[in-house]
């Protein structure tokens, strides 16, 4: 098992986050993983990303073309990795704010309006990336649901903790969605 | 010893027994034995660690019989950071002229001090190159002639003279600034009491010291030794006026 | 088994430092490394190693000089442009013969360049670097676990040797995650007799210099380094082969370029061609006989060199291949990560022109 992923948005989307997390739960169910993100100036305000690896055997490239998995949260996104999804793929992308859609029809593609229902349903706009990390590991059995619970635990500080229940509802969403 | 006889003045017993290599007439062979006689004295000749940089007194670990670390041109205050750091119950003073400790390493100075670094600087301010053959320090005078300021230090070119025991007492960290001479015995005695001073405040771990000593170069200034303490006299001290700086508690 | 984490290359590095029993850091912020300062200032209260946060890599490199010359288990870290300011001070270190670790976090240039990967400070890094004749002992760490392995065999080495040991990555390896697992922290106890720590009435006194103003002491000083690196190369050649027995071509390929060179020969080899890699772990000493002897097969059809950066390491590839086969080199510079794609479609050209 392999899976190539890059998740990518505006900077401040949770962009690098849902990568760390979804690699650390991974790790936690004892795959192999490398995260890689986009880093500097443009962490800030402009387009980030991380390529994310998770693997049953030791990772060679932590950085490659094409990818098993693209999330895109904002249209520049969109426009320039739509291209890289793998025949079959996935391109999970954010359909309430990007007005403009995927054509490829070789891919599975999946609209998910995460933004707004993150602002209606859950009150947090800020949990539209784990809404969208519910609905991918819904989608591909990557980890399980639980050790996405685990890695928040883990990571999160302890002052963050109160927010766990809200992130975890965000899972649930995601996951429904799809 | 003849019968009769006493010893009223000796080589410091940590001043190694050696011919030195410094130009008839320097003070550094003076400032040498002053510091190594503080330390005999003090009984902390195992507890101090020297660090001497590029300039005349790169070789003074021919002479101090302490531990001492040569180090890069401008780059004792660094070195003696690390050791210092890495050695909190260590005295540890940085002997450095005023090429390297004012120009090339002015940044690391000013933040040692700025960081109140538990070292003791001895600053040789003898305003030139020496070692080099003479030519303009950032503390040779106004008009004064060096190899590199044929015709006297312009300040429209060079600026005027650093005063660098002003800027370094304007420091929280820094605990004590004195300037002295070694060019009457009268201001070399005052020199060993300042060496001592700066030392036990060391102990007391509260803050950097910095000594400058005015000092000569009869062969860079072209003068006998004589005439070179004239010159101190009559032209340094005017612009570099000795005494107590900054000291602690006031 | 150690503890696991998943953790940055930066961070994997500064925790490895903290169990190798480091007693002081010396450092300067530039990205891509800085998390290493950040990370150790976090964990300064937890330790008893003693941190500065230094107004320069000037600063930082001589705070290593003075830190190793009494006797301490030191290291500082940068990124290529803190490097090239460092020089002079790592010229010092190897004359005066001080042990201590140096990280160079690298980043693309030259000039102020940019602040994505890059291996363009091979030649910096395994050609001395500053003035005069010296050599580091240079590691090329390709993944978060070897950052730790590599800084704590970087203090081993560096002690053995009496030498600065440098661990050259980029500025990938430096911001990826991945799974760490941590050794147990030792109790390091320095044994260095020659360090200023005070002149004790049992023995001469220390002193550290690298200043030999008689030629002749200068020229014996140099002999004595050379015996050294000569002991060193003997000893501590370190490389990794992969797929590389029945090989038509050899890619030679260090740090991150070196996972994505691994992939090529595994998406070559799915289409039949004959790629192995070879993998220096260390870059100075490099692995010449190795070289030598894979170009002496002849199975072997041509050398690859995969490098990020305009052809650096190349030259000593070519140098050990001493013309009995074609030398090649693939890189991107300026950051620009290469993907395995690029790299193997060169290599099918090269290999299709026969």
């Amino acid at each position: 098992m392999l899976y190539e992923m890059i998740f990518a948005g505006f900077g401040g989307q949770g962009v690098l986050s849902m990568g760390k997390l979804i690699a650390y739960a991974a790790m936690k169910e004892g795959k192999e993983v490398s995260w890689m993100p986009s880093y500097g100036p443009e962490m800030r305000g402009g387009t980030a990303n991380c390529m994310v690896n998770i693997s049953d055997d030791p990772i060679s490239s932590p950085v490659v073309n094409e990818y098993d998995v693209v999330v895109a949260l904002n249209l520049p996104s969109l426009k320039k990795f739509e291209n890289k999804v793998k025949k079959g793929g996935i391109l999970i992308w954010e359909s309430s704010t990007i007005k403009d859609p995927p054509t490829r029809t070789d891919i599975k593609v999946y609209p998910l309006r995460a933004v707004e229902l993150a602002n209606t349903e859950l009150k947090n706009g800020q949990v539209m990336n784990m809404l969208i990390l519910g609905s991918l590991v819904k989608l591909i059995n990557v980890v399980k649901k639980e050790s996405l619970v685990v890695a928040l635990k883990e990571t999160l500080p302890e002052r963050h903790h109160k927010l766990i229940p809200l992130n975890e509802k965000a899972i649930d969403l995601g996951m429904s969605k799809v | 010893m003849r019968e009769g006889y006493e010893v009223v003045y000796k080589r410091p017993k940590s001043l190694i027994e050696t011919r030195m290599h410094y130009c008839p007439g320097c003070f550094h062979g003076t400032v040498h034995k002053l510091l190594m006689e503080v330390l005999d004295e003090m009984e902390i000749v195992e507890k101090t660690i020297g660090v001497c940089p590029v300039g005349c007194s790169v070789f003074a670990y021919d002479y101090m019989n302490v531990d001492m670390q040569e180090a890069a041109h401008g780059r004792a205050a660094a070195v003696a950071t690390a050791i210092s750091r890495l050695h909190p119950d260590k005295y540890v003073f940085s002997y450095q002229g005023d090429g390297d400790l004012a120009a090339i390493g002015t940044a690391e100075t000013i933040h040692a001090c700025n960081r109140g670094e538990n070292i003791v600087f001895i600053f040789i301010n003898n305003g030139i190159y020496g070692m080099t053959g003479g030519q303009m320090a950032p503390t040779t005078l106004k008009g004064q002639i060096t190899t590199t300021s044929p015709h006297g230090r312009d300040p429209i070119n060079a600026g005027m003279p650093l005063k660098m025991s002003e800027i370094v007492s304007g420091f929280d960290g820094v605990a004590y600034v004195e300037r002295v001479s070694c060019n009457t015995a009268g201001n070399a005695r005052k020199t060993k009491k300042a060496l001592e001073k700066a030392m036990k405040i060391s102990e007391q771990k509260i803050g950097t010291s910095f000594i400058e000593v005015i000092s000569n170069c009869p062969s860079g200034w072209k003068c006998t030794p004589v005439q070179s303490l004239d010159w101190i006299k009559d032209e340094q001290i005017p612009y570099f006026p000795l005494g107590v700086i900054k000291e602690p508690g006031k | 088994m150690g503890e696991i984490r998943f953790m940055k290359g930066n961070e994997a590095l500064a925790e490895a430092a903290i169990r190798a029993g480091m007693q002081g850091y010396f450092g300067y912020p530039i990205t891509p490394q800085s998390e290493i300062v950040e990370y150790l200032a976090m964990q300064e209260p937890n330790h008893d190693y003693v941190l500065v946060h230094a107004e320069s890599e000037v600063a930082s490199i001589n705070m290593l000089y003075g830190g190793a010359g009494a006797g301490s288990r030191v290291m500082t870290t940068t990124s290529s442009p803190g490097f090239s300011l460092m020089q002079e001070g790592v010229s010092y270190i190897a004359c005066a013969e001080l042990p201590c670790v140096i990280a160079n976090i690298s980043r693309g240039g030259p000039g102020l360049g940019t602040i994505q990967a890059s291996q363009g400070d091979y030649f910096q890094a395994v050609k001395g670097g500053g003035h005069g004749d010296y050599n580091l002992i240079v590691l090329a760490p390709n993944s978060v676990q070897e950052m730790v392995d590599h800084t704590i065999m970087a203090f081993e080495l560096a002690d053995k040797y009496n030498t600065p040991a440098l661990i050259l990555t980029d500025g990938a390896i430096g911001q990826m995650m991945e799974k760490v697992v941590l050794p147990e922290p030792i109790e390091y106890k320095p044994n260095k007799p020659w360090a200023t720590t005070g002149k004790t009435k049992d023995r001469e006194r220390n002193y550290i210099t690298s200043l030999y103003i008689k030629s002749e002491d200068m020229e014996q000083k140099n002999f004595k380094l050379q015996a050294k690196y000569k002991e060193i190369k003997e000893n501590e050649v370190r490389f990794e082969s992969y797929k590389i027995d029945d090989a038509e071509i050899i890619i030679v390929s260090y740090g991150v370029s070196s996972r994505t060179s691994k992939k090529v020969v595994d998406l070559a080899r799915e289409k039949g061609i004959k790629v192995g890699l070879l993998r220096p772990i260390t870059l100075w000493p490099f692995p010449t006989e190795e070289i030598a002897r894979l170009s002496k097969l002849d199975s072997t059809k041509f050398f690859l060199s995969v490098e990020m950066s305009v052809g650096q390491m190349v030259e000593d590839v070519k140098l050990n291949v001493e013309g009995r086969k074609p030398v090649y080199m693939y890189g991107r510079t300026g950051g620009i990560m290469m993907t395995p794609e690029e790299i193997l479609e060169y290599a099918v050209k090269k290999y299709e022109e026969g």
